[in-house]
């Protein structure tokens, strides 16, 4: 249900029709195990090719040493430039194909749930979407190969090398040192990135418990009804549609006290979906003169 | 009942599933007005979340052509449901539902126009040389700065030899070093057509030289000072290389061995770097817009460019490997060189292509 998300990563975008749409950016966690688990079908996918090209060459006859013939080493270039080129485009392109498509994810991404989308009210473009993965190089290939390269010559690493090591690492380290945890890709692209939530719609809570029957058993006057507020409501709301016997019967209990009646004995769900039905009646017509209560303490 | 009401009704009844009439016929027995409302509008909800959940899930083709043409009105309804239901309804859940529904919309109807096809059509159309065009101010410092690494590259290893070890990164076997003699200078760039694997080496170069393009243009992120220097890094090279065959005699012949794809890989170099240049400068100085945004706007900018030099580079590869080692005279390599020159130059600056003007 209702997820609790920090203030923190709250953002809102106000589309072109005028209507604010909240989003909520993704974990920096969320986002790293998106991209572990990209880079290890990458890897496979780049192990996978490479032994089916070794299988191929296999095929038409690598071991055969100084026999080569002519026809047979210029298959074996073809194999060799078939490599080159796949390995080119899934290091540069795989990011770059899964993120144009529509739902805006790799497979990482869809996998924690998160997407790519444009900052602000802009539109995502295309150009935005290969800006922001060109950059990738210099924030993840080249800080591994630096700092990688570092810690293997160890002690015997000169200055220049640590220099490298910790300026690439600024790149790496980028997405913390900033508010909307862009990394530098996203700064030059104009994007960030989001949580992509699907969900399912639960039913009108008015139509699935008919108020006909609670109707006639609890009816609450104005001034029990006044002690709570829309956040009231909406946690009463929770309560009913997770169903859950005790909880049920402790908010009951709460209520009842509150406005000074007695318990609802083995009536608690009619009761509170009667008192529910009613408290939201009472705020939505307040809304609709303009009058909105926060929550029990707003006066 | 008139004709005109029958076919309003036979529409209203095509809208709206017979599920979804179901729902209306239930919104009059619901208690409360904020519900009513979501029950009378639950069926175009629920149509629109079918059509973005097969949009999503690539069956682009699955769909009808009436579904698609709705989406817009579907989505702009769901938009104004919800403006609606957040003054009039506390139900949280349709509240919540109805948000994700919008973003999901919204990240559909406002997505990327084009496919990578559609895209890249307008690319070739004009849009490639727009990008560059853009660049204007970019591309001449970059030249500038090309220009000054070559002269550089001359001066230092004319003033002493020994530069010419720390700037070229050649291997010991190498035979290309000051002293050499004429005509092991000559054999370096005349007479290698027999070599195998040109084909295999034009890939290992294309695949290596297009990442440190990439690196030129990421490298702008620092404000474009790493990319600058890479420029002239590069190009004290080619100023070293000249002054080593300008020793001997070899000027002309030198400048043919590296016009044949230096003009297309150059010019491919120099773009990458202008790119990286225009992103520094864009955030160095934003001028009026704040710097995230000045950065965005160049970066997207610049991106076509690097799409564009990925392609030069591509070019550049084949023409080192092939047209280097089968055209074997330095006229005839001059005219491949100048040639692809000025068909680049055409392409970016003199034709203006049908696409709109990009940036």
């Amino acid at each position: 249900m209702a997820r609790r998300t920090g203030a923190s990563r709250q953002r809102t975008v106000i589309t072109p029709e005028g209507v604010a749409l909240p989003f909520v950016l993704a974990t920096r966690t969320a986002r790293a195990a998106a991209l572990v688990i990209d880079l290890g079908l990458i890897v496979t996918v780049m192990i996978v090719t490479t032994l089916t090209l070794i299988w191929l060459g296999r095929g038409i006859g690598l071991e055969g040493g100084a026999a080569i013939n002519a026809s047979k080493s210029r298959a074996i270039q073809a194999l060799v430039i078939v490599w080159l080129i796949a390995m080119f485009l899934l290091r540069n392109a795989w990011f770059l194909f899964f993120e144009l498509g529509p739902r805006g994810a790799t497979p990482g991404k869809r996998l924690t749930g998160i997407r790519i989308a444009a900052r602000g009210t802009e539109r995502l473009t295309t150009e935005a979407v290969i800006a922001r993965n060109i950059v990738r190089d210099i924030e993840l290939f080249m800080p591994v190969v630096f700092i990688g390269g570092a810690f293997a010559a160890g002690s015997d690493t000169d200055v220049a090398g640590w220099a490298g090591a910790a300026w690439f690492a600024i790149f790496v380290l980028f997405p913390f040192f900033n508010r909307d945890a862009l990394r530098c890709g996203d700064v030059i692209a104009g994007t960030w990135v989001v949580e992509a939530s699907r969900r399912k719609l639960g039913e009108a809570l008015s139509v699935s418990a008919p108020p006909s029957a609670a109707d006639q058993a609890f009816t609450f006057t104005p001034e029990e009804l006044a002690v709570y507020g829309e956040y009231e409501l909406q946690t009463l709301e929770r309560v009913l549609r997770d169903g859950r016997g005790p909880a049920l019967d402790d908010v009951a209990d709460a209520i009842s006290r509150k406005i000074g009646r007695p318990f609802p004995y083995r009536a608690e769900r009619v009761f509170l979906e009667a008192y529910y039905l009613q408290l939201r009646a009472h705020l939505e017509q307040g809304m609709r003169l303009g009058r909105r209560k926060a929550d029990k303490y707003a006066a | 009942m008139n004709e005109a009401a029958s076919t309003l009704i036979g529409r209203l009844g095509s809208w709206f599933s017979p599920a979804a009439s179901a729902e209306i016929a239930a919104a009059e027995d619901a208690a409360l007005r904020s519900d009513r409302f979501r029950l009378e509008r639950e069926g175009e909800w629920k149509r629109l979340e079918a059509i973005v959940n097969r949009i999503e899930s690539g069956r682009l083709r699955r769909i009808s052509d009436e579904d698609l043409l709705a989406l817009p009105a579907l989505y702009r309804t769901a938009v104004s449901s919800l403006a609606v239901a957040r003054e009039t309804s506390l139900d949280a859940e349709t509240l919540a539902w109805l948000e994700g529904l919008t973003r999901r919309a919204w990240f559909i109807v406002y997505g990327p126009r084009a496919g990578l096809g559609d895209w890249l059509l307008r690319f070739f159309g004009g849009g490639w040389g727009a990008s560059v065009r853009a660049l204007g101010t970019d591309i001449l410092i970059a030249l500038a700065l090309m220009v000054t690494g070559t002269i550089a590259g001359w001066l230092l290893v004319a003033s002493d030899p020994d530069w010419y070890y720390a700037l070229m990164p050649g291997g010991v076997g190498d035979a290309r070093v000051p002293g050499a003699s004429r005509a092991v200078l000559m054999g370096t760039l005349f007479g290698q057509q027999d070599q195998q694997g040109l084909s295999v080496f034009a890939a290992f170069l294309f695949s290596n030289n297009a990442q440190v393009a990439i690196l030129a243009f990421a490298l702008g992120f620092a404000f474009g000072l790493p990319s600058a220097m890479l420029l002239i890094q590069n190009t004290t090279m080619v100023g070293a290389l000249v002054w080593l065959y300008h020793g001997q005699g070899l000027t002309l012949e030198i400048i043919g061995w590296l016009a044949v794809h230096g003009t297309t890989e150059l010019y491919a170099i120099l773009l990458a770097g202008a790119a990286g240049l225009h992103i520094g400068r864009a955030m160095a100085f934003p001028g009026e817009a704040a710097v995230l945004d000045a950065a965005a706007a160049a970066g997207r900018r610049s991106a076509q460019v690097m799409v564009g030099v990925v392609l030069m580079l591509i070019v550049a590869g084949l023409l080192e490997a092939f047209a280097r080692q089968m055209v074997n005279n330095t006229a005839g390599r001059l005219i491949v060189g100048g040639f692809m020159l000025v068909l680049w130059t055409g392409y970016f600056f003199v034709w203006r292509g049908n696409a709109r003007e990009i940036g």
